[in-house]
């Protein structure tokens, strides 16, 4: 596990009144905990694997904290890059499917026309079951 | 809950947050910085048992539960909402999949029109303001049902917020007694819907079918309890409820069990938990993971979705492409509670009554055919069909299109009560020969039975005149003031007449003879 506790100096996250908040925001303490590096791990099946993948997460959180120097009262949050297009409306219409064989090749397993998965979410190892990591 | 009409599953969904009477809802666990809004629903006031307890107990016992209703409703639509695919029942194992359906990589959700319409027309019904702009977001989890790892919804600004619906409860010991209630509905959204698991067991494996098309309407249930004028209590939710049977047995045994657990001094935990149907109980659904964070975010490559009205309307615009939801108000149906106004101011009803009608498939078509075929007053129309009509259709546990009676035989029926051709016990007896099935008409009825009430009054008034010669003990007591002896002359003459005398004017004769 990791060694050393990583230090950051980051507030609440980005995003205005209406952003999203997730739990995933640090409570102000500033730093990234073991428990964080878990949590994220868990929450997106990534492998910060190495200290360096650490690392690299805290300079990509500090770059986007420099987004904090914009002063940004009273403007409303952008939702995203295509918040000024067209959403496209589709008439009803019956246009696609009908190809399972296709979609089933893709699968490892395949049962009938099921794709096969195993039993549950498999979860992962538990904070102390986990090997220690190679590079600490 | 009133729902779209539900056919074979859309991979659209409705998603709308109902709460019962008063404040809002338990929310969704969306992770955002706000408390979830509540509502009171129901007070049960559990008993104080007396037990030594190691915790000081709270000072009230009143209880009071706060429920909140998540509705998934299936979108009656010819293909999905974001993807061309067939929304079919009982189709082969994903042959109702897209490429975008199974997630391919480079496909894009694109937006089904009618999917939309539905949505607006929901929320029209259910006294929704209408969000002239919604977004979509990305809701986060992994399952093997949902091959991208996350769901578009609608979390941060949902289509439709802030309506009601009025229903009535059956209440009181009266039968028919109804009572109008208010429930709020919280917000209405459009999502996807996940595929299907099949578990297997025996080969510890599950299979997958993305097809989507589950045709149900699912509701799960967020409940808590509290004292009033204490903050909330700690919610639960339960899920897996597929008729409204289990839905009310589920919420009324967790409410009771965290009644007891926090009377015995426990806690209540933030989980989620399932109705065993057999045993009548929720049980705990948490496995090793701790609390979902679902990670919400925008749906990239779904622009925010804009609707518009009568005045707001872009000129030269795509009809296609542009919903105006004033146009979409256009095409509802009337609503239920405005059929049940009218009911009640044009025929005098009582809303209990109008509740009745609007219930029974098919009733309100039946009321409605009589009251065009008879002269008889609404009022007795009212009577007869959620009285007699339904009590019969009830014993026979007959839908109204199953009637042996048809609304012109009431109707006739029910103009030969109200020309006083028969009496209002032979109507009984002629409506249970109809019931017979025997092809008779009510006119054809009354004459074979000699139902016809006795229309000589000259004839009448022997009759009673001789009923009360071979009674004299009778008129003495009618005459000492005994209230009941007139009846026992009424019932006399009756009997002597053969049931074909209106009673009222027995009675008249009779007060009129002994005066004399």
């Amino acid at each position: 596990m990791w060694a050393r506790a990583l230090w950051l100096g980051l507030r609440a996250p980005l995003g205005g009144p209406r952003g999203f908040t997730s739990k995933t925001d640090l409570q102000g303490s500033g730093r990234i905990t073991a428990e964080m590096i878990e949590h994220l791990e868990r929450l997106a099946l990534v492998d910060f694997g190495s200290r360096e993948a650490v690392a690299r997460l805290e300079k990509a959180i500090a770059f986007a904290d420099r987004l904090r120097a914009v002063d940004t009262d009273g403007v409303e949050p952008m939702e995203s890059v295509l918040e000024d297009r067209c959403l496209y409306l589709r008439s009803d219409n019956v246009v696609e499917g009908n190809c399972a064989d296709e979609l089933l090749q893709n699968s490892h397993r395949v049962v009938e026309e099921y794709f096969v998965a195993p039993p549950g979410n498999i979860p992962l190892p538990k904070l102390d079951e986990q090997e220690p990591f190679p590079h600490s | 809950m009133a729902a779209p009409v539900l056919r074979r599953g859309c991979r659209g969904r409705l998603w709308a947050l109902a709460c019962v009477d008063g404040g809002s809802c338990h929310g969704r666990g969306a992770p955002t910085g706000s408390p979830s809004n509540r509502i009171r629903g129901q007070s049960s006031v559990a008993q104080q048992p007396l037990h030594t307890a190691q915790k000081p107990r709270k000072g009230e016992h009143n209880w009071a539960a706060v429920v909140g209703l998540e509705i998934h409703a299936q979108i009656s639509s010819n293909s999905k909402l974001f993807s061309g695919s067939q929304v079919r029942f009982s189709a082969p194992p994903n042959s109702l999949v897209s490429f975008f359906d199974a997630s391919l990589p480079g496909t894009l959700p694109v937006l089904n029109r009618r999917c939309v319409e539905a949505a607006v027309m929901t929320g029209l019904a259910l006294n929704c303001h209408i969000n002239k702009k919604s977004l979509f977001d990305r809701k986060h989890y992994f399952y093997a049902d949902l091959p991208a790892g996350y769901q578009i919804t609608q979390q941060r600004l949902p289509i439709a917020v802030n309506g009601s619906l009025t229903y009535g409860v059956s209440a009181g010991k009266e039968r028919g007694q109804v009572i109008p209630k208010t429930v709020r509905v919280k917000q209405i959204q459009l999502e996807q819907d996940s595929g299907k698991s099949l578990h297997d067991d025996l080969r510890s494996q599950t299979l997958i079918d993305l097809n989507r098309a589950e045709g149900q309407l699912r509701v799960d249930a967020n409940i808590s309890v509290h004292h009033p004028g204490e903050p909330l209590g700690v919610r639960t939710e339960v899920k897996n409820l597929n008729s409204i049977r289990f839905l009310a047995k589920a919420i009324d045994y967790e409410i009771q069990r965290q009644i007891n657990e926090l009377e015995n001094g426990g806690e209540i935990l933030n989980e989620t938990r399932s109705f065993h149907e057999k045993l009548g109980c929720t049980v705990s659904m948490r496995d090793k993971e701790a609390k979902q964070d679902y990670r919400f975010m925008p749906e990239p490559n779904l622009p925010p979705l804009l609707l518009y009205d009568a005045t707001s309307l872009p000129i030269g615009a795509d009809p296609r492409q542009v919903i105006d939801i004033d146009q979409i108000r256009e095409t509802l149906p009337e609503l239920p509670s405005v059929t049940r106004e009218r009911l009640v101011q044009q025929y005098g009803m009582l809303p209990e009554h109008s509740f009745t009608l609007l219930n029974e498939v098919g009733l309100l078509e039946f009321f409605q055919n009589v009251i065009k075929e008879t002269r008889a007053e609404p009022k007795k129309v009212t009577s007869w069909v959620l009285n007699i009509f339904l009590g019969y259709l009830k014993q026979e546990n007959l839908a109204v299109s199953e009637s042996p009676v048809t609304p012109s035989a009431l109707a006739e029926l029910l103009d030969l009560l109200d020309s006083r051709t028969i009496s209002s016990s032979a109507a009984k007896q002629v409506f249970e020969e109809l019931w017979k099935r025997e092809g008779k008409t009510p006119g054809q009825i009354v004459s074979e039975k000699q139902l016809e009430l006795m229309q000589d009054r000259g004839a009448l008034e022997q009759f009673c005149y001789s009923v009360m010669k071979d009674h004299p003990q009778v008129v003495m007591d009618v005459k000492k003031g005994n209230p009941r002896a007139i009846n026992k002359l009424i019932g006399l003459v009756r009997k002597a007449t053969l049931n074909r005398a209106d009673p009222a004017v027995i009675k008249e004769i009779l007060e009129k003879q002994l005066s004399s």
